[in-house]
Formats: structure tokens, sequence, C-alpha cells
């Protein structure tokens, strides 16, 4: 598959692929570069900001609730009923279909606001509902093997029960919790069907997650691929998908690269 | 700053299971007392009570009272968080704190709290605490390594160390020896003679040659059958325990008949 990727997808990333969008591209341009032989115009800058923008929205509504969540479960909740719903829910979460979140974020945005609302917020939601279990259940293994003689530690200097949290507990796990964060980003960053029904699709770049329809990535390779540009010379369009598919790809590698880079640097030194 | 804790009528519950039945016991100030006996005989479960490390289990509750200095630690309004700052605790297994470097490990009870400290206060207190720990020579040209570098021993001396920097006025000890060798649990030995010259120090051991060398009292808990509470059986002078105790128990015990 990478072979494929990157057999097809090298010559349609260039400079000018990363930092141009697909404004005033219209199927005339498309159809005289493939008569001339000339180079591919247009490119995914706006997917790019899109795809980075949602995401980082979706992390930045995810994080604190799925932190707090994982909190709640393993340091107070002692197992009581609360408790086995969250976590019943939180499974039940993580096996959602990723468009009927797409699909729970536009109608509830859409009660709101009214019908029809698209904007980045509502597409970062929906990926935050695909996320946030994800989120839970990695940070609750991460403290749930913080050593119990820790917490002790620090009860016995008299410490308080939420400062051993924020400052021991914490600390400890933070390094998989990092990484267990980062590879919630990378499953969502590749979803398609969320941003259609909640996004949009637009040509131009949109700098704002509150206003105005977005692309990611993956709803700009399904556009390019299903609708091209110019219906009488799709290859334009196709190798710009294939740029995109390899762009993606290198993303969530770096993402994955970034974790592990993370988990080494906070995890606990063992050194002499 | 030492201060003496004498309790009375305690009874000592893991949710409806009764743990520790009706302790009475006066524990004086600058000395040293062992707890010893059998597994299970909550020796470790009574000396938790001691600075409310026993409530943070859930479903453990406590009845009867603890007196510091006539001062009800059990007592309304008794914030459990500000006992524990007064009274430290050792545990079994050494616990340094694995994010920390050695000079803020012996800095957590401080910082921890977010008190403010300045650092050449620091420095003092970290130099303090490890020299009060035997520590000091070992690890002064390393204090910013991670504590988890440490031996055993050393580990252990650190969480000693880590205990005495918030000046507590009495030191428990669940059992600090168990983990390591011979030649770390002489220097833990030697430290505790050392230690009850400032404070009150209460250890629980396994080891009853050790209970013999360090303490200067020493109480021997029991327990009839599994399921019942432990008791204590015998509380006297290290000397009278070992060579004329009352009870028969204890002579059993101690002569090695059972346990």
């Amino acid at each position: 598959m990478i072979f494929t990727v990157l057999s097809k997808g090298l010559a349609g990333l260039s400079p000018d692929f990363l930092f141009t969008s697909m404004g005033g591209m219209t199927g005339a341009v498309d159809n005289a570069s493939a008569e001339s032989g000339g180079p591919v115009l247009g490119g995914a800058y706006h997917g790019i900001v899109g795809t980075l923008l949602i995401t980082l929205w979706a992390t930045i509504i995810s994080v604190p609730i799925g932190l707090l969540t994982a909190v709640y479960l393993v340091e107070y909740s002692n197992g009581g009923p609360l408790s086995r719903a969250i976590t019943f829910f939180v499974d039940v979460m993580t096996g959602i279909p990723s468009i009927v979140a797409g699909l729970f974020a536009a109608a509830f945005f859409g009660l709101v606001f009214g019908p029809g609302v698209r904007t980045g917020f509502v597409a970062a939601v929906a990926l935050s509902v695909l996320m946030i279990p994800v989120v839970v259940r990695s940070t609750e293994e991460m403290l749930k093997i913080v050593p119990n003689e820790l917490r002790e530690a620090s009860y016995a200097l008299g410490v308080r029960k939420w400062r051993t949290i924020l400052k021991v507990v914490v600390p400890t796990a933070i390094s998989g919790i990092a990484s267990g964060v980062t590879l919630a980003i990378a499953r969502v960053i590749g979803e398609t069907a969320p941003l259609l029904v909640t996004a949009g699709f637009v040509n131009t770049i949109n700098m704002n997650v509150f206003a105005g329809w977005m692309t990611t990535l993956p709803t700009y390779i399904y556009r390019q691929l299903m609708s091209p540009t110019s219906p009488t010379n799709t290859d334009p369009s196709t190798q710009r998908a294939w740029a995109a598919a390899l762009l993606l790809i290198i993303m969530v590698m770096l993402l994955n690269l970034g974790a592990r880079l993370i988990a080494r640097i906070f995890a606990p030194k063992t050194g002499r | 700053m030492s201060k003496r804790i004498d309790v009375k009528d305690l009874n000592v519950y893991y949710g409806d299971f009764l743990a520790v039945e009706n302790v009475n016991i006066n524990i004086e100030a600058k000395s040293v007392t062992a707890f010893i006996g059998p597994s299970g005989c909550g020796k470790s479960t009574f000396l938790r009570t001691l600075n409310r490390m026993h409530e943070v289990l859930p479903g453990a509750r406590v009845e009867g009272e603890v007196l510091l200095d006539g001062e009800n630690l059990y007592g309304p309004g008794v914030d459990p968080v500000t006992v524990r700052s007064h009274i430290g605790m050792v545990f079994q297994r050494p616990n340094p704190f694995p994010t920390m470097s050695i000079r803020d490990n012996v800095l957590a009870g401080v910082k921890l709290n977010n008190k403010r400290i300045s650092k050449s206060d620091a420095d003092d207190l970290v130099e303090r605490s490890l020299t009060g720990a035997n520590l000091w020579k070992e690890v002064r040209d390393r204090l910013d390594k991670p504590g988890s570098g440490l031996s055993g021993g050393q580990q252990q001396r650190l969480c000693i160390a880590r205990a005495i920097a918030v000046s507590p006025e009495v030191i428990l000890m669940d059992e600090p020896c168990s983990a390591l060798d011979p030649i770390s649990t002489l220097a833990i030995e030697d430290l505790i003679e050392e230690l009850k010259s400032d404070y009150t120090v209460v250890i629980v051991t396994h080891n009853m040659q050790q209970a013999a060398r360090v303490s200067d009292k020493t109480a021997f808990f029991n327990i009839a059958g599994t399921g019942k509470p432990g008791r204590l059986i015998e509380y006297a002078d290290t000397p009278v325990i070992f060579s004329n105790p009352a009870q028969k128990a204890t002579e059993d015990y101690v002569s090695g008949r059972f346990g």
C-alpha cells in the first residue's frame, strides 16, 4: 500500500501542492494542463489547514473531558454505579460508527443554530465524540498502572488527594497519556464521513473554524476522486488525490513518531 | 519536637470486619517502639491508624481515640491531611517518586503542598534531611539524578529523608527493612538509633532480632485464628518481652515455637 501511494502520490507532491488551494481551479484549467502536459495546478493547502485546525479543536475538546473522566474513574469512583455506567457508555462510544458521530454533531448544531449549520467546529465536535472514548480508555489504563505506593507515599507526607493526583499520579503516567492522546488524534485525522456532513466542502482557504465550510484532506481526496474538477480529464484530480493521500499518511506517521518522542521525553528516568 | 502517643480502646475495621480489637497502648516520646507478631495479626493495620492512613482504603474505619500529646487525632474537625504532616511514614517497599530527582524527592513534602521555599533554604533542608538519613555523603554529587537510580537501601534512606524533611513529631515505619539486604538493614537500624534522639519512632517488624536490637519497648500482637480480630497481647520493655514475658503466647512466639 505504501508503495502504491508513494509511486502515485510523489508525482503530485510539490511546494505548489502544499501551498495553493483549489480556489479558481476549474475544469478548463485542468483540461489545459492535461493537453499541454504542463504541471498540475492547484493544491491541498486548504485541506491541510482544515485538517490541522479541526483536529486541533477536536483535541482541545476531548483531552480535558477524557482526562477528567479517566481521573474520576480511577481515583474517585470506587466502582460505584456511576462509574460502571460511565465505563459502559465509553465502551459503547468506542463502537460508534463515525458517520453516526457526524450525524449527531450535525443534528445537535442544527437544533441549536438552525438547520444546515456546517463549520469546522461542528466537525471538531463530531471527531471529539470519536476521540473521547479512546482518550478515556488509554488514560484509564495508564493511571491504573501507577503504583498505589506512590499515592500512599504522597498522602503520608500530608499532601491532599487532588494535589497528589495532579502532582504525583498524572506526572508519573504522563508519557503514556501523551502517547495515548497522540494515537487518538491519529485515529480521527483520517475520518471522512463525519466531516462531509459537518464541515461541508470548499475549494478555498478557510481559517475560521466557527464560520463557513471547511475542507480536510480526507474529504479533499474523496471529492477529487468522486467529482473530478474536470469531468473529461480526470487525471489531474486523481493525481491530487494520491498526493493528498500520501500527505495524510506522512502526517499520521509524524504523529506516531511524535507520540514515541513524547513518551521518551516524559518517561520516568531510571539512569544513575 | 517529638510527641507521645496514647491509644485508648481502639477498634479498627475494614468495612464490617473487625481487624484489630481493643488496643490500649502508651508510646513514649523519643523512644523506639517495635510491634512484632505473626503475619495478619493487624500490626501494620494498627500502625496505619496512628497517622490516619488506614482510612484511605475504601470502607476502612476506626473507633476509639489516638492521643498525640493529649490531642485526639480522631476528634471532630481534625483534618487527616494535617495529621499526616505531623506523623511521617516509611513503607515496606522503598517508594521514591520516579518522576523526581533525589533533591526533589527530599523536597516533595514541601513542593507538593506548594509551599514557597527559597533556594538556599531548600538546599539547607535537603542537606539536613539527607544527613539525618545518613545518605548525604553518598548522593551529594548527584542530587539532580533520579531517585529511582539508587540502590534499594539508599532508596529507603531517601524515603526516610523525605519523611523527616517535613519535620514530623513521630515517624512510623512499616517493615522498613524487609525488602533490603543485611548491609542496608544495618544502615537503617543505625539510623533508627540516631532518629530516636529527635523523634518518636514506631516500627513494625517481622524480624525479632531487629526488634531486640533497635527498640526500647516492644508490643506483641497476636491473632486467635483466621477471621478473628488481632489483639495486643503484651507490651513491655524490650528486654522483658524477650527474656521474661508475662504471657505464654509471647514466650512461645519470641522463642520461635510458632509464627
